[in-house]
């Protein structure tokens, strides 16, 4: 889009703020714009945040993508790739990395997600 | 591993060993302490923060006792040559000068590789930023900060695909501060902008936990704009929205620090346009830190241009606020990322903020209402603004960047239609974003967003506990990898460079060890297109390998070309075949005046001998203007040219002189050696021998010889009142019995 400079037309309605009313406006302003973006974080979440979870948890980051993408594949990224691993190490009794591990191969994913259908 | 030694290079062969078991000292950003004695030298200063424990002053030091006084702001400099085993090495020289902030640059494409990266392959315009190459860093570090005393903070970039990957790395391994922006991701590296932002709330998180120091990325507007003095109010849109972003996720305000820029630079009225820009930012953003970075928009390959506009951007970090000067080195123009310009710079920042000590004590800013400043200032706060409330008229961030809002080169509300528009549903990880179910849950500390832990019986407070503490907690359970590839990787590179260790087998260095690559400058007298051909043949001439002219600068078209040409030399020079001149060593102001006016004073009876009219060696050598001996209180009693030898022998008896200084120029049938003989037998005949010391001096006197003929010393070319006063002083000592 091109325009023109229309400062002067524009700024009317801000023309007689104070320095700190235009301070706040600005401030109030800038918060209308990041909330909604501070929501999306909250509600939703993507492949590098699950990997990063897992790196947390004690797993090689040579495993956490393969986890993620089992995730994605078995429709379980809503829970949590992080809660995938929880998940068979309770269900097996066994470690969050060894858990971690077999999920990487490829094994227990049927495990988790029987779990998560029955859980709903 | 051992403490550093001044006098021997950081091995970096024993840096390497046992990575595995490092763990990072501390976590966290440290600035500067202010100087509890701010009295250094003969000087009182204002602004200045702790002194280091060992640096490298600046060149002119040597008059002021060796002082170096260190500014208020943190220093930063930009490291990464792909090979992180020789950056340690640039690192240790750049604290040395006063650098305490140390930036690793990512090397190319990393922002769109998934995951983390392994290992320690090499890079390309920058480094791979992996945990071993982090652990070895931050070791280095560590002893590079014991060894100059004062902390130092390490730093990179956590953006791309893999931010929240990275920043869980950097907060296990201790990194103190990072660029976190996901404006930048959006813009710049097209990466999908909802993507960009989810990923940022964990990575901000993450940072948050451990508490490292944000700098943001909107300064890149300013870099990539056409015409970039026009994005003013953009940038502080910019700057507004990471930092009011971040601070929601969590951050301290004073760990969000803003990239800002001077937007323009010369021939521009640069200062007149940049600093109503400066003070309009730093009030809208009072709550945050300032990292000010240097224009690099208009630099070019000339390193003295890009020093000059380096300087006057401090002058306006110093006019307004600046928490940490960066240095972008003055090569940026030129793309050679060598060792010399990061210590140029870090050198240049530290001399301008001394040199601007105390200023604001003296001046202030015109705050007249009326004035240009104060108008300047409130436009530009009015049009970000309007910005601003323009973004949440179209329906907020993704809309107005889907628009083209953003680094439009024209100043807003103008536009150009040029801007970078991002759409919604595109870029690098599009399609990746899920929605958490009810029942989503992530057992880790500083995870951002909704988390039910409590399904389980968790706490919100401390989701780890359920998994008995993540990695965060727990460091045993981090994953250390060493290698991925056995052939890209640091040993075999050190294989190939081990010779260049050994302390005696020597290459010339810009970038790597062994490297080879030496800079030559030149004035070619013809004009650019033609100087150029030349000085490419003149570096095959002399046998440099692959030369490049890196910098052409017009002097007279037909006249000159000012030409800076880089190449490789293919020789190594073994310091065992090589004579090397022991240092002369002179004493200090101290020492001398302690000698020459406390001690004893001294009279010298000076001329210039034989038939000989010169004087001009001999007054260099006596008067103070000159640093002549006279410095120090020795009196010279000068008899001026063409003097005989017996009279300056009866002059030295009269004055009861203790030293006769000749000087000597015409050296045709070694006379001057003849005239040194004559002087020394002269004094034995006359029974003073004892009593003085003979000193000549001139061009063509080499001091061996000189000696030779029965004098003290002789001074030959190049030779200063302080090698003579030195000299004076330890020949009395020695006569004393208080010297060998």
């Amino acid at each position: 889009m091109k325009r023109a400079d229309d400062f002067e037309e524009r700024r009317k309605h801000i023309a007689n703020l104070s320095d700190e009313e235009l301070y706040n406006r600005f401030w109030e302003l800038t918060a209308q714009v990041v909330d909604p973006l501070l929501e999306l974080g909250y509600k939703n979440t993507t492949p590098s945040v699950e990997r990063s979870v897992l790196l947390r948890m004690g797993i090689s980051s040579l495993d956490t993508q393969k986890i993620v993408n089992g995730c994605m594949d078995h429709g379980l990224m809503g829970k949590g790739a992080g809660h995938c691993v929880y998940k068979l190490s309770k269900i097996e009794n066994i470690s969050i990395p060894e858990a971690g591990t077999k999920l990487a191969n490829g094994e227990g994913w049927d495990t988790v997600a029987a779990a998560f259908k029955g859980g709903k | 591993m051992e403490p550093l030694k001044a006098n021997e290079k950081l091995d970096v062969v024993e840096l390497l060993k046992d990575l595995d078991k490092y763990e990072p000292r501390r976590r966290g950003w440290t600035w500067r302490k202010p100087a509890e004695n701010k009295h250094m030298g003969p000087f009182d200063y204002h602004d200045i923060s702790e002194p280091l424990k060992q640096d490298v002053p600046l060149p002119p030091a040597k008059y002021f006792e060796g002082i170096d006084p260190q500014p208020m702001p943190t220093i930063t400099t930009e490291i990464a040559s792909g090979r992180f085993e020789d950056d340690v090495r640039r690192m240790r020289m750049a604290a040395w000068h006063g650098a305490d902030h140390i930036m690793v640059i990512r090397h190319m494409g990393q922002s769109h590789i998934d995951g983390l990266m392994e290992g320690t392959p090499q890079g390309i315009g920058g480094i791979p930023v992996t945990r071993k190459q982090v652990r070895a860093q931050r070791k280095a570090l560590d002893l590079i900060e014991d060894e100059v005393g004062r902390p130092i903070n390490y730093h990179s970039y956590i953006s791309g695909v893999a931010g929240p990957d990275i920043a869980v790395m950097f907060a296990e391994e201790g990194i103190n501060g990072a660029h976190q922006d996901p404006q930048y991701n959006v813009l710049y590296r097209d990466v999908n902008m909802v993507r960009s932002f989810v990923d940022a709330c964990e990575s901000k998180k993450i940072m948050t936990w451990a508490d490292m120091l944000q700098i943001d990325g909107a300064h890149n507007a300013n870099a990539t704009a056409r015409e970039a003095w026009k994005v003013m109010p953009e940038l502080i849109v910019q700057h507004a929205i990471n930092s009011l972003f971040s601070e929601k996720v969590g951050e301290k305000p004073e760990n969000i620090s803003l990239s800002t820029v001077p937007p323009t630079a010369t021939p521009a009225p640069c200062m007149y346009m940049d600093l109503p820009y400066a003070v309009a930012l730093r009030e809208i953003c009072n709550r945050y830190k300032m990292r000010a970075q240097m224009n690099t928009k208009y630099i070019d390959s000339s390193a003295r241009e890009a020093t000059v506009t380096h300087v006057m951007n401090m002058f306006i970090s110093k006019l307004t606020r600046a928490d940490i000067q960066s240095t972008i080195t003055p090569d940026e123009g030129r793309n050679v990322p060598w060792h010399i310009y990061n210590i140029e710079a870090t050198d240049t920042a530290k001399q301008t903020l001394i040199g601007l000590d105390g200023l604001m004590e003296m001046v202030q800013l015109n705050n007249d209402p009326n004035g240009p400043l104060r108008k300047k200032v409130r436009e530009l706060k009015e049009r970000a603004t309007l910005f601003m409330e323009e973004i949440v008229e179209v329906g907020g961030y993704f809309k107005a960047v889907q628009e083209g809002f953003f680094v439009d080169s024209a100043m807003y509300p103008e536009r150009n239609g040029d801007g970078i528009a991002r759409k919604i549903e595109g870029g690098v990880g599009v399609g990746k974003i899920f929605e958490r179910d009810p029942d989503y849950m992530a057992p880790v500390t500083a995870h951002y967003g909704y988390n039910n832990v409590e399904q389980y019986g968790g706490d919100p407070k401390d989701p780890s506990a359920l998994i008995g503490g993540c990695t965060f907690e727990d460091r045993s359970k981090i994953v250390y990898i060493d290698e991925l590839d056995e052939t890209d990787c640091v040993d075999r590179r050190l294989e190939k460079t081990a010779k260049y260790r050994d302390g005696h087998t020597i290459k010339p260095e810009m970038e790597w060890c062994g490297d080879g690559t030496v800079m030559m400058t030149m004035c070619i007298p013809t004009n650019k297109r033609v100087a150029e051909a030349v000085a490419v043949e003149i570096g095959k001439k002399l046998g440099l390998v692959d030369p490049e002219v890196i910098s052409r600068e017009v002097l007279q078209e037909a006249e000159g070309t000012r030409i800076e040409m880089k190449g490789k030399v293919d020789f190594d020079i073994d310091i065992n075949t090589i004579d090397i001149p022991e240092e002369p060593h002179y004493m200090s102001d101290a020492e001398l005046y302690h000698e020459f006016e406390e001690v004893k004073h001294m009279k010298a009876i000076c001329g210039t001998v034989g038939e000989d009219e010169h004087s001009v060696g001999m007054r260099e050598i006596m008067n103070i203007k000159h640093g002549g001996i006279e410095k120090w209180g020795i009196e010279c009693i000068y008899l001026g040219t063409s003097v005989p030898l017996e009279k300056m022998v009866d002059a030295a008896i009269e004055e009861n002189a203790e030293a006769i200084l000749a000087s000597t120029i015409i050296s045709h049938d070694n006379i001057h050696y003849k005239n040194m003989k004559r002087l020394h037998e002269l004094c034995v005949e006359k029974g003073i021998r004892d009593k003085v010391i003979l000193c000549a001096g001139g061009t063509q006197v080499i001091p061996e010889e000189a000696v030779k003929t029965g004098i003290d010393m002789g001074f030959g070319r190049n030779s200063h009142g302080i090698d003579v006063a030195t000299f004076l002083a330890e020949e009395r000592q020695r006569r004393r019995g208080e010297r060998k």
